[in-house]
């Protein structure tokens, strides 16, 4: 991954991470402060700053003299959406991607379409909710492998 | 005349082929030959329903259509045209050359939108994708639905979800990694580009749907092959049991997935060892080059 990849994916973190409270957004002093391990200029930040505005990816409202920055979508939508591209479900009638197979069923799409739902209707769903539903198929792995095998017995 | 009826043959001899490429099963031992016929079928197709307009158009110079059409341009160029050509005619030759600007819009048009939304894909993996020692040289989405692509682009990028990672043994994801990596370094994606485009193009003629999911499970067939080369047959039928069942476990019975079907033959014909026939595949190349050079020859004739 390129450097400026790398500045971005750590500008949004700073927005995804930053306290919930402060919904209004962060200056771009305040994200300088938060990477303040990788001493960057503040300059720099802006710039990162902006090249996300221009991808769509933050939203800028102006306060003063200084501009607020937050994600314009959370983690999880933005991965909700890039699932829905990969399961084919996005909508879109372009050969974008190549994919393994394709077993969704019609819970899971309906599942992902309610993510970005929530998501534009403002109710975000905590870093919590995600890892809780990652665990669940790990435990129930040994019970899978044998479903399958029935499945392809009968 | 004559040239008129050479294309219309072709095109019947199109039809024909892609009747026997949908039914037959041997395009599952030779899925590259078989789309290989595929491509030689549309590109035929094409330029035929390109040239019979244009064949009629010209019959008055009594020329093969590719001198006839230079024929023409020199007339019109001059403003001498023959006593025999009448409105009909040259409106034939619009019709021909609108085809084929109606076949290169619609590609460079799905060319672009599949362009953009890879770019758009890209920009979010940047940002929200992640690196796992378990799956070198591949992303993780954290999600617990199970999938597994290729991003393709001249930095193709394999991505799997977490709950891919956790739906398969380690030998499985291997063969589903290199399975998405043959996709990429073949660039399936620009063998689907052409069938996608038509399928855009008319979207209610129903062969064209069905030619599209033929190359589409032919191309996936290409990859497993690839991947079986690599690992055995067995992590690869297990992964693709395992994506088929993955989601009877939160769906009623009977609620299953788009392409179960397709699953089902690709994972019968890895188990089944079936070495590809010889005479069947030169039988099909010979027709497949026949097809193409047809309405080629008539164009430079």
């Amino acid at each position: 991954m390129t450097r400026l990849g790398d500045l971005e994916r750590a500008v949004m973190d700073v927005l995804w991470d930053s306290v919930p409270g402060r919904s209004d957004g962060v200056t771009v002093r305040e994200v300088a402060d938060a990477l303040a391990g990788r001493e960057l200029a503040y300059t720099t930040v802006m710039t990162v700053l902006d090249r996300l505005a221009g991808k769509g990816m933050v939203q800028r409202e102006r306060e003063g003299r200084a501009w607020r920055y937050r994600a314009a979508a959370s983690r999880e939508a933005h991965i909700a959406q890039l699932m829905l591209d990969a399961l084919d479900l996005g909508g879109s009638r372009d050969a974008a991607l190549v994919r393994f197979a394709r077993s969704v069923t019609g819970t899971e799409a309906e599942v992902l379409r309610a993510a970005l739902a929530a998501e534009a209707s403002g109710g975000t769903a905590g870093p919590g909710a995600l890892t809780g539903r990652i665990e669940a198929p790990t435990s129930r792995r040994a019970d899978r492998a044998t479903s399958a095998d029935e499945a392809v017995d009968g | 005349m004559a040239y008129a009826l050479h294309f219309t043959l072709t095109i019947l001899a199109c039809w024909g082929t892609a009747q026997v490429l949908a039914r037959s099963t041997w395009p599952w031992h030779s899925p590259r030959v078989a789309i290989v016929c595929w491509q030689a079928v549309g590109l035929a197709l094409g330029l035929s329903a390109m040239g019979l307009p244009i064949a009629l158009g010209v019959s008055a110079y009594d020329l093969p259509p590719g001198s006839g059409l230079v024929a023409l341009f020199d007339d019109l160029l001059h403003n001498r045209l023959p006593a025999g050509v009448t409105v009909l005619d040259l409106a034939g030759v619009g019709i021909g050359f609108g085809i084929g600007a109606v076949l290169l819009t619609t590609t460079v048009r799905s060319t672009h939108g599949a362009l953009r939304a890879q770019r758009r894909h890209r920009d979010l993996l940047a940002l929200v994708a992640r690196d796992d020692p378990a799956v070198p040289g591949a992303l993780v989405l954290d999600h617990p639905s199970a999938a597994a692509y290729c991003l393709p682009g001249v930095k193709p990028r394999v991505v799997v979800s977490a709950g891919t990672l956790s739906l398969l043994d380690p030998a499985e994801l291997d063969a589903v990694l290199t399975h998405e990596r043959a996709h990429a370094q073949e660039r399936h994606d620009l063998v689907l580009l052409p069938f996608t485009a038509l399928g855009r193009a008319l979207p209610w003629l129903r062969w064209v749907r069905q030619a599209h999911e033929r190359v589409a499970l032919l191309v996936e067939m290409r990859a497993d092959d690839k991947a079986r080369e690599l690992h055995a047959e067995a992590p690869l039928a297990g992964a693709l049991r395992r994506f088929a069942t993955a989601g009877h476990r939160i769906t009623p019975a009977g609620a299953l997935g788009l392409g179960d079907r397709d699953l089902d033959v690709r994972v019968q014909r890895l188990l089944v060892a079936d070495e590809p026939r010889r005479l069947i595949v030169v039988t099909a190349l010979a027709v497949a080059s026949t097809l193409v050079t047809l309405p080629i020859s008539l164009f430079l004739s």
